[in-house]
């Protein structure tokens, strides 16, 4: 495979490990599941960037730099979500979402 | 049989490496050219990765075998006596073989993917962490410049295993277990890593092998001498280190008198085996780093010069077998402490890295940044390197001749008073003052 | 097809049917099992694209750290019913549309594109290759680019020229950010005392 041929594999990687998080985002009714829908979401677009920062000519390491910043704050943010899961499975003794539904109306 | 492989390894690296510089200029070359090349690299890769598991595996039978035979001399037994010879050399064969022929059981109410995929996590996790350890000067299965890191992280993913393997026994004892060796060893990885930063500040580099090049030659130019912050950030990560291989005096979780066996309770037979062989491997792989980073790596310390550079590929072998000395050694001390020293509970765990071992490694990590600023200025400073090197070498030989010249090692059976003297003068007769007063 | 391409084949379809197997799965461990697998394909991933320190920093973080994590949250709220929840098969048909509707976008947008390509002598610079070196100097303010720096897109053996505008400003953000997200998930994952009710 040529270079061009390996860089849109890895971008139709990254746009499968996206769209996977984004289905299991919408699919899922565990709070737990929706969590890592978003993991695989930012996973998806670390490999993007990693992918133009080796082989598109304008690019060094910016890429890399990037994909190293987001996965730092996926680490913060799963931190945040898990504490706020277990806040809600404290108050309502479930980790179902379809049923949190007490602001509605 | 090991080293010839190490040594076809060795020339196979090599002469992989001339073909890439030679056809490197050349990009548009023949076809035959690159097929060879393809070839040469993939056979070299699979060398070096029979090589890494085969030594990983031979040093889990051998750890098997040493920890009986220390923990028995500890506890005044004899140990393996039978197999193979007086000292039972063959014991570990023996073990294995009953482990392969024992009975398969998964239990009922296990989850039947996560059960069998648990331990080949954690032995994956274990491996991998060989491919960046160099046991010589250039005897490495892939340099990388961030070496130290990269095997941190690899053998963080260890702890995936315990805790599925805990959860898919489908017993609460060792779900309990699980979590717990989980929380302990995710809590040592902080320390574990800012002690490891320490000499990797000294180094300039997290590359192990330039780390052990720099400490070539006289044993004070080892990293553990170099200053105070150091000769600390051994101790400290030698401790986190332990903690995180689940090791005694931390393993809360997989000891016999507390949660049945914690995780690996429901393994039996070759699973279990697979459980420990990863257990040993990262042992190996930390006392690898520790050595690497504090103790010199492959150099004696006893000669002036490195060895591979006179010697060529004959002091290259003496390297190699200089590590994996120094590394069985660092392993022989973790399973000495082990049947040393009582067992710490999981709030004392927890307590110890949170509290102590954690601002010490950060304190370490100022200090060792100060030093290397100040040395810059005041040159001197270098000689502390002496101090603790002459130091450290009195203290040890202070140590062996007391041990060695006590009363005790004199007279080694010294029995307790007791009703078995036949002096009976000598013990009080109770018989008449027992009763109602 | 020569070792490089081998391994990505490979590697890829891990990654994908793993994260794959994540969405299909019903049960929430091993749906985690299989995010494990994902994970740890995607760094493998980084380690063939050259990026050592983030394939490693991948590991240690997202594998070793979020996923343990996730992992414990799934123990502790993982009481019988809750290990798999079903979702209706209207759901599912209508997520698994819009799903394939927008890979189908993405794809599109992806092979029709003419993405410039630089050529494979940057995995062969020295330069490149110590990307933790480039990477330390970067997050501590200094950017190393070759070429003189007013202009992008030079060739790899062009010399290099070092410029003062690295990623300290975002590196020290990111710091504060950790330390106010760890005060912040201490204060809400805090033991509440419960309010003793009135007699």
């Amino acid at each position: 495979m040529s270079d061009a041929e390996l860089l849109n594999g890895y971008l139709l990687l990254g746009a499968l490990l996206f769209v996977c998080g984004v289905v299991c985002m919408a699919i899922k009714r565990n709070a737990i599941g929706i969590l890592m829908g978003v993991e695989l979401v930012l996973n998806g677009a670390n490999v993007n960037f990693v992918a133009f920062s080796r082989y598109n000519p304008s690019f060094e390491i910016e890429g890399q730099v990037f994909a190293l910043f987001v996965i730092v704050m996926a680490a913060a943010e799963a931190a945040i979500a898990l504490a706020i899961v277990m806040n809600f499975y404290n108050n309502h003794t479930t980790v179902d979402v379809d049923t949190a539904e007490e602001l509605k109306g | 049989m090991f080293v010839l492989n190490l040594l076809s390894n060795y020339v196979g690296i090599r002469t992989a490496l001339a073909s890439v510089a030679l056809i490197a200029p050349n990009v548009g070359d023949k076809d035959f050219e690159r097929l060879k090349l393809r070839i040469i690299l993939t056979v070299v890769a699979v060398i070096a990765a029979v090589v890494l598991i085969t030594f990983m595996l031979m040093s889990a039978i051998f750890f098997v075998w040493l920890e009986r035979k220390v923990s028995a001399r500890i506890q005044d037994r004899l140990g393996p006596t039978r197999v193979g010879g007086k000292f039972g050399w063959l014991q570990t064969l023996a073990d294995g073989l009953k482990l392969l022929v024992k009975e398969d059981i998964i239990p009922t109410v296990a989850d039947p993917v996560l059960f069998r995929l648990g331990p080949y996590i954690a032995l994956v996790g274990a491996y991998l962490a060989f491919i960046a350890l160099p046991f010589g000067n250039r005897v490495v299965a892939f340099d990388m410049n961030i070496a130290v890191f990269y095997m941190l992280a690899v053998m963080s993913t260890e702890v995936f295993g315990v805790i599925l393997g805990g959860y898919a026994s489908g017993s609460k004892w060792s779900l309990f277990g699980g979590m717990r060796e989980a929380a302990q060893v995710v809590s040592y990885e902080v320390p574990r890593a800012i002690s490891v930063l320490v000499p990797v500040i000294v180094a300039g580099s997290m590359s192990l092998s330039v780390a052990a090049r720099a400490q070539s030659g006289p044993f004070w130019n080892w990293y553990i001498f170099h200053d105070p912050f150091t000769f600390l950030a051994f101790w400290t990560f030698f401790t986190c280190g332990t903690a995180s291989c689940k090791r005694a005096p931390f393993d809360l979780a997989e000891a016999e008198s507390e949660l049945v066996a914690g995780f690996h309770t429901e393994y039996s037979g070759f699973r279990w085996l697979i459980f420990f062989m990863a257990e040993y491997g990262s042992m190996f792989a930390i006392s690898g780093i520790a050595i690497l980073l504090f103790l010199g790596g492959w150099n004696t310390g006893l000669l002036p010069f490195e060895l591979s550079q006179q010697f060529g590929i004959v002091g290259n072998i003496v390297n190699v077998i200089v590590f994996i000395l120094k590394g069985w050694f660092l392993v022989f001390v973790m399973i000495w402490v082990r049947w040393t020293l009582p067992r710490l509970r999981i709030d004392q765990v927890m307590m110890t890295c949170l509290r102590y071992l954690l601002p010490i490694s950060c304190f370490l990590l100022l200090g060792v940044s100060c030093w290397q600023l100040a040395l810059t200025r005041l040159g001197w400073l270098d000689n502390v390197r002496y101090l603790l090197a002459g130091g450290s070498v009195l203290l040890v030989l202070l140590f062996l001749v007391k041990a060695l010249t006590s009363a005790s090692a004199a007279n080694p059976t010294q029995l307790m008073p007791g009703p078995w003297q036949l002096d009976r003068a000598a013990v009080p007769d109770v018989s008449q003052s027992a009763g109602p007063s | 097809m020569n070792p490089k391409d081998a391994l990505f084949v490979i590697v890829a379809s891990w990654t994908g049917l793993s994260a794959i197997a994540v969405v299909v799965s019903q049960n929430i461990v091993r749906s985690a099992a299989w995010l494990l697998f994902s994970l740890a394909g995607t760094a493998g991933i980084y380690f063939l694209l050259g990026a050592d320190f983030v394939g490693a920093t991948q590991l240690i973080v997202y594998v070793g750290g979020v996923l343990v994590l996730v992992i414990f949250g799934v123990m502790l709220t993982a009481q019988g019913p809750f290990i798999s929840l079903k979702t209706s098969t209207g759901d599912w048909g209508i997520a698994g549309l819009v799903g394939l509707i927008f890979l189908g976008v993405l794809s599109s947008s992806i092979l029709f594109a003419s993405w410039p390509v630089a050529s494979d002598a940057r995995m062969k610079d020295a330069a490149y290759s110590k990307s933790s070196v480039a990477l330390g100097q970067a997050f501590l303010g200094i950017k190393e680019v070759s070429g003189p720096g007013n202009v992008t897109s030079f060739p790899s053996n062009a010399p290099r020229t070092r410029l003062p505008m690295g990623y300290l400003l975002p590196f020290e953000l990111v710091s504060v950010h950790l330390l106010v997200v760890l005060i912040g998930a201490a204060y809400l994952a805090r033991a509440k005392r419960r309010l003793r009710k009135p007699r």
